[in-house]
C-alpha cells in the first residue's frame, strides 16, 4: 500500500516534469509552428537564473518563480526580434537556426561561468510514507504544473491577448486586416512560450545537477512530448505528458532509469507511427 | 557539358595526385589529422547525399555512423582480422537503416517529425551504449565497456591478413581513397536513372508518384545508402583511434554534421567535403587556444550561415564564378563585334 502510494507519486511527478518541460515548446510549435531546437537551452538559462540569484541571497521561491520567467522572457524576445522572425515559414532553416543558437548559448555560458555543475538546495522537506521517504518539494511540482495548465488555459480562452493570438495564428492577413500587428503578436508568443520554458528551468534546478550542458537531456524529451501530443497546445501536452511520464516512472521502476528512458523513446516512435498527428488529432478534436 | 566532365575529371586526377603526395610532403602528425578530416569527410558525404539529393533531413546519422564504429570495434576484437568486421560495419547501419526507413518512411511520417524521431533514435542508442559498463555486457571477446567505451581496437590490416597491420600512412591511403571512391560513386549514382528519380522524389513527391515511381521505396533506398556510407565513415574514424566511445552517438557531433553540410552548400557533394574539413580545421586551432568556446563559434557560424548565406559555400562560389564567367564571355563577345564592326569599313574599302 505504502508502495503504491510512492509509486503514485512517482509517477504524478514524472508527469508533473514533462508537463513543464514541454509546456513553453508547446506554446512555441502549437501556435507559431517554430521548432525550436533551443528550447533545452531555455531551461538551462532559466536554472541558471535561479541558481545564481538564489546564490547572491534572494529568496529561493522569488528566483525560481519570478526572476527565472522574467529572465528568460527577455531573452526569447530579443532572439526573437534578432533571429527567428527573418526565419517565419522556413521550417528547416529555423530548426538550423535555433540549434545554432543552442550551441552558441551553450559555449556563451560555458565561457562564462565554467563548464561545471552547480546547484541549490532543494527547499521545503521530507515526509515519509511507511517505510518510503519522499519530498514535499514533488507535490509543489505536481501542483504547480497542474496550476500552470490551468493558467494558460484561462489565457488562451478568457483573455483578450488569448483571443487575439490565436486568431494571428490562424489568419495573420485578417487580424493585421483588423488593426492588429501580427509581428508584435509572435514577439508576445516567443516571449510567453520561452518565460514558462524559463519557469521550467527555475523549478527543476534544485532536483537536478545545473551546467552548461543540462539543455541537451531534456530537448529531445520535450519534442516527443509536444509531437506525441499533436496540435491542441493543452490536451496535447497533457495527454502525452501522462503516457509517457507514466511509461517512464514504470519502466524505470521495473528496469533501470536509462531503459526506462528508452523505452520512453522506443514507445514516442512506434506512437507517432501510429497516430502521425498526435493524441490531440485523434482523442480531442477542437480542443485548445 | 563536355567542359563541364573534363574539368571534373581534372579536379579527381588533382584530388588522386594530391592525395598520393601528402605523406612525403606533410609530417606524420599533419598526415593523421588529414586522415581524420577524411574520414569525417565521408560521413559529413552521407548527409549530404541524403539531405541534399533524397531530401531527407536526418538529426541522427550518428546513430549509422556510431553502430558502424562499434559493430567495427566488436567484429575486429572477435575476428582478429579487420576485413570482414569492414564489412558488417557497413552492412550492419544499413540494416538498422532499412528498418528505421521502413517504419518511417511507410509510415508516412511527416519531414519534420522525421528530424525528431532520428534525433530520438541516436539518443537511445547513446544512453544504451553509454549504460553497457560492467561484465555481463560483452559480445564475444569485446566488452562494450559503457562510458569509457572500447579501447585498443585492432586497426585496419591488409585484407585477410591480420598480422599485416597498415602503417600511418597506408591508414591515410586508405582513409583518402575511400573518400574519393564514395564520392565517385555517390556521383556515378546521381547520373544514373535512379539519381534522377531520388532527385524528382526530393523535388516533389507528388507529381513523382503520379509518374509512376514509388518515393517511399526510393527514400527508403537513398536512406540506406546514406546509413551504409555513414557506417563505413564509423569504421574509418575507429581505425584512426584505435578506439571508440558513446560519445560518437551523441548531440555534439549530430550538430557538426548538420553544420558542415549547411556550410559547405546543400544539394552538392564536393559542398559537405569542403564544409567538414573547413570547420574540423577550425575547431581543432580554436582547441589549442582558450579565449574562445568551441560551441560559441560554431553556433555563430551556423546562425550567420542560415541568415547570410543560406545556400552555403560552394554554391555561392560555384554562382560567383559563373557570373564573372558570362560577364567575361560577353565582355569578350562584345569586344570582338565591336572590332569586327570597326574592321569592316576598313575591310571594304
Amino acid at each position: 500500500m505504502d508502495l503504491a502510494a510512492v509509486l503514485t507519486l512517482d509517477v504524478l511527478s514524472g508527469i508533473a516534469t514533462l508537463v513543464l518541460l514541454s509546456l513553453g515548446l508547446a506554446v512555441i510549435f502549437g501556435m507559431m509552428r517554430i521548432i525550436n531546437l533551443a528550447h533545452g537551452e531555455f531551461v538551462m538559462l532559466g536554472a541558471y537564473a535561479t541558481v545564481l540569484s538564489a546564490n547572491a541571497g534572494i529568496n529561493i521561491w522569488i528566483a525560481m518563480l519570478v526572476i527565472a520567467p522574467l529572465t528568460v522572457g527577455a531573452i526569447g524576445i530579443v532572439i526573437e526580434r534578432c533571429l527567428i522572425r527573418f526565419l517565419y515559414g522556413r521550417l528547416v532553416d529555423t530548426m538550423l537556426a535555433t540549434w545554432g543558437l543552442s550551441l552558441f548559448i551553450t559555449g556563451a555560458v560555458t565561457t562564462a561561468f565554467g563548464n561545471t555543475i552547480q546547484g541549490v538546495p532543494t527547499p521545503l522537506g521530507g515526509f515519509e510514507i511507511g517505510d518510503y521517504r519522499s519530498s514535499y518539494y514533488t507535490l509543489f511540482l505536481v501542483v504547480l504544473s497542474a496550476t500552470l495548465l490551468g493558467l494558460v488555459f484561462i489565457f488562451l480562452r478568457r483573455t483578450r491577448f488569448g483571443l487575439v493570438s490565436r486568431a494571428t495564428m490562424q489568419n495573420p492577413g485578417m487580424t493585421a486586416a483588423l488593426g492588429v500587428n501580427p509581428n508584435r503578436v509572435y514577439m508576445q508568443t516567443f516571449g510567453i512560450g520561452a518565460a514558462l520554458t524559463g519557469l521550467a528551468g527555475g523549478v527543476l534546478a534544485p532536483v537536478s545537477g545545473v551546467g552548461p550542458e543540462m539543455g541537451a537531456a531534456f530537448v529531445a524529451k520535450a519534442f516527443i512530448t509536444v509531437v506525441g501530443g499533436g496540435s491542441a497546445i493543452l490536451a496535447g501536452t497533457a495527454s502525452s505528458s501522462s503516457v509517457f511520464g507514466f511509461i517512464n516512472q514504470t519502466g524505470s521502476y521495473f528496469t533501470t532509469p536509462v531503459f526506462g528512458e528508452v523505452i520512453v523513446f522506443l514507445s514516442a516512435i512506434v506512437l507517432i507511427r501510429l497516430l502521425p498527428q498526435g493524441i490531440s488529432a485523434r482523442f480531442f478534436k477542437g480542443s485548445l | 557539358m563536355a567542359v563541364k566532365t573534363a574539368a571534373q575529371l581534372t579536379a579527381l586526377i588533382l584530388a588522386v595526385v594530391a592525395i598520393a603526395a601528402a605523406p612525403m610532403l606533410l609530417d606524420l602528425f599533419d598526415l593523421i589529422e588529414l586522415t581524420l578530416f577524411a574520414s569525417m569527410a565521408v560521413l559529413a558525404l552521407s548527409l549530404g547525399f541524403i539531405w541534399g539529393f533524397g531530401g531527407i533531413l536526418s538529426f541522427g546519422q550518428t546513430a549509422f555512423f556510431g553502430l558502424g564504429g562499434y559493430a567495427y570495434a566488436v567484429a575486429a576484437i572477435n575476428f582478429g582480422d579487420s576485413t570482414p568486421a569492414i564489412l558488417l560495419a557497413i552492412a550492419l547501419p544499413a540494416a538498422f537503416a532499412a528498418l528505421l526507413g521502413y517504419f518511417t518512411f511507410y509510415g508516412r511520417v511527416s519531414d519534420v517529425y522525421f528530424s525528431v524521431i532520428t534525433l530520438t533514435v541516436t539518443l537511445i542508442l547513446f544512453n544504451v551504449v553509454n549504460s553497457t559498463a560492467g561484465d555481463e555486457y560483452r559480445i564475444g571477446d569485446a566488452a562494450l565497456g559503457g562510458f569509457n567505451g572500447m579501447p585498443a581496437v585492432p586497426t585496419f590490416n591488409m585484407p585477410f591478413d591480420p598480422a599485416a597491420v597498415l602503417e600511418p600512412e597506408a591508414s591515410w591511403y586508405v582513409a583518402a581513397g575511400t573518400l574519393v571512391a564514395v564520392y565517385v560513386l555517390l556521383r556515378l549514382l546521381l547520373a544514373s536513372s535512379f539519381g534522377r528519380i531520388a532527385v524528382a522524389v526530393k523535388e516533389n513527391e507528388v507529381r513523382a508518384s503520379l509518374l509512376g515511381y514509388d518515393p517511399r521505396l526510393i527514400k527508403l533506398i537513398v536512406f540506406v545508402i546514406g546509413g551504409a556510407v555513414a557506417g563505413l565513415a564509423g569504421a574509418l574514424y575507429v581505425n584512426w583511434g584505435a578506439f571508440v566511445n558513446p560519445t560518437i552517438f551523441g548531440l555534439a557531433l549530430s550538430a557538426q554534421i548538420i553544420i558542415w553540410v549547411t556550410i559547405g552548400g546543400l544539394g552538392t557533394l564536393i559542398g559537405p567535403v569542403v564544409g567538414c574539413i573547413l570547420v574540423q580545421y577550425i575547431v581543432s586551432r580554436i582547441g589549442t587556444q582558450q579565449t574562445f568556446n568551441a560551441n560559441l563559434i560554431l553556433g555563430a557560424v551556423l546562425i550567420g550561415f542560415v541568415l547570410l548565406l543560406p545556400r552555403g559555400l560552394m554554391p555561392t562560389l560555384q554562382h560567383i564564378a559563373t557570373q564573372a564567367g558570362s560577364r567575361l564571355a560577353y565582355m569578350f563577345s562584345r569586344d570582338n563585334a565591336g572590332r569586327a564592326i570597326a574592321d569592316r569599313p576598313a575591310g571594304a574599302e
